[in-house]
């Protein structure tokens, strides 16, 4: 097959691209490495965020996307429409509950605000005395590994995967393989996560270093994706560690722990330091954490642009390459919208929403 | 020290010699020495016999517990079934 359009990587995004270019009738080769990434360490909740107008349109599609897939979606993806509890720890945050609610609803999202009576009812697990929380019942999980394959599986005659590493992206824009092969298409499109940057050094693209943990199967303890609300003001410092509150309810029972945010460092080792962190910070909200059994954490890097949005669009001044990398903690969410407005760009089709927000920037000329 | 403790593993009693572990009961109460069932169904058995694969995990006195890192206790109680 001579491809349209090739993609590089073969995560959560480049096979949520590769989908979107099949489905605008373009023939696409996946190059992938198998060194795996971010997709096959993250938690996989799929959430609307309100940070700034471009993530909420970029994650509302996406979210959105996602939920039309669902019902066609193999099992293995563990799609579940649990939807996200904010949780407000005081009053506060409870106002911070209402104002997101208000943003939500501006832009077309339900969500309803619960007290401290109705929190404890909806989720008995959680500490007594919390202030409340913004239920947001559209939001979901899943299990992005198998998203990712299901995504490729959806066009295989005009998607096909190789399993190669890129080497170097030459100036003609021909790729060089590990294997001393080329390969060259009419479009390019760099979607291979944290290590984007081994290609393209110019890219301000940082890794942001997260720590995760799952318990034995308790079915039934949690409901919905518990975050903090502080998480908000904790997740988004651009420097220095951080951990919040984000637990999540596996189909299989399982609680998967999250969040913790560290900077540069790309030291895949789990920390003992920063695991106790982020657990002394989910007791605080579910002491009864204490009494279940952690069968295993690990370590994933988030692709962090400077701005949190990641880059979408052609690159300014590299020969037949598009970028679709820099979704930071948000890639398995943003992918389809990612995909949609890349494709759509690439096509010369007319997106659903203004790529503007998300068009390269911030890229240092390299000697 | 009596040379043996007796355990209860899924309702039935088991005599092992001091010492043993948990896991090590599991195989004298009966064939592979199934701990637990996966959520797919599959019976899955002490693997690495050190901690690490997590593959033993058994309620031990109602509590979840790593077999191969238990030693047994004289009237303890194990269920296979959590
Ligand atoms: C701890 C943690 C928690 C997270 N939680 C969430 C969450 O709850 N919700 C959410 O939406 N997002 C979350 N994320 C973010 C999300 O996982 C990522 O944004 C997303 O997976 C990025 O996908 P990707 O396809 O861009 O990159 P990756 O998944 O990193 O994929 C890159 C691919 O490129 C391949 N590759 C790399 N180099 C080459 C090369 N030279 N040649 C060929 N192939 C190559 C790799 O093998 C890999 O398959 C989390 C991330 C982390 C680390
Ligand atoms: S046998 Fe591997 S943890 Fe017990």
């Amino acid at each position: 097959m001579d491809a349209d359009v090739i993609v590089i990587g073969a995560g959560i995004v480049g096979a949520a691209c590769a989908q979107a270019l099949a489905q605008a009738g373009r023939r696409v080769l996946v190059l992938d490495a198998r060194i795996g990434g971010a997709t096959g360490a993250g938690m996989g909740h799929l959430v609307v965020m309100d940070d700034n107008a471009a993530e909420l349109e970029l994650s509302r599609h996406s979210v959105a996307q996602w939920r039309e897939l669902a019902p066609r979606m193999s099992e293995d993806c563990a799609y579940s429409a649990c939807g996200t509890l904010w949780i407000a720890a005081n009053d506060e945050e409870m106002a911070e509950a209402e104002r997101k609610q208000q943003r939500l609803r501006a832009h077309g999202i339900d969500s309803r605000l619960l007290d401290a009576r109705e929190l404890a009812n909806a989720e008995p697990a959680l500490r007594k005395g919390l202030a409340g929380a913004l239920e947001v019942p559209g939001d979901g999980i899943l299990y992005a590994p198998n998203a990712a394959r299901w995504l490729l599986a959806q066009a295989t005659d005009s998607v096909r995967v190789e399993h190669a590493k890129v080497e170097a992206i030459e100036d003609d824009g021909a790729l060089s393989l590990a294997d001393g092969s080329h390969r060259t298409a009419p479009q390019i499109v760099l979607a291979n996560g944290i290590q984007a940057t081994t290609l393209c050094p110019e890219l301000p693209i940082r890794p942001k270093k997260g720590h995760l943990l799952i318990t034995d199967r308790y079915p039934g303890t949690v409901h919905h994706q518990l975050v903090e609300l502080g998480y908000v003001t904790s997740a988004h410092h651009s420097d220095g560690d951080s951990v919040a509150f984000n637990v999540q309810p596996r189909p299989t029972g399982q609680l998967l722990v999250g969040s913790s945010r560290q900077f540069d460092t790309t030291d895949p080792a789990v920390e003992a330091p920063m695991l106790a962190r982020m657990l002394q910070r989910t007791l605080d909200y579910l002491p009864g954490l204490a009494n279940l059994n952690a069968v295993r954490s690990w370590t994933g890097m988030r692709a962090a642009s400077p701005d949190g949005l990641p880059l979408l669009g052609k690159h300014p001044w590299r020969e037949k390459l598009w970028l679709a990398v820099g979704h930071e903690g948000l890639g398995v969410t943003t992918a389809p919208g990612s995909a949609h407005l890349l494709a759509a760009l690439m096509t010369d089709a007319t997106p659903d929403f203004d790529a503007t927000p998300y068009a390269p920037r911030g890229l240092r000329e390299t000697a | 020290m009596s040379a043996h403790t007796l355990l209860n593993i899924d309702g039935h009693l088991v005599r092992v010699k001091a010492g043993s572990s948990v896991a090590a009961a599991l195989r004298v109460a009966g064939g592979m020495g199934v701990a637990r069932t996966s959520v797919t169904g599959q019976k899955r058995a002490p693997f690495c016999g050190m901690g690490v694969c997590q593959e033993c995990r058994v309620l031990i006195d109602g509590r979840r517990r790593l077999a191969c890192q238990t030693v047994c206790a004289e009237g303890m109680r194990v269920e296979t079934t959590g």
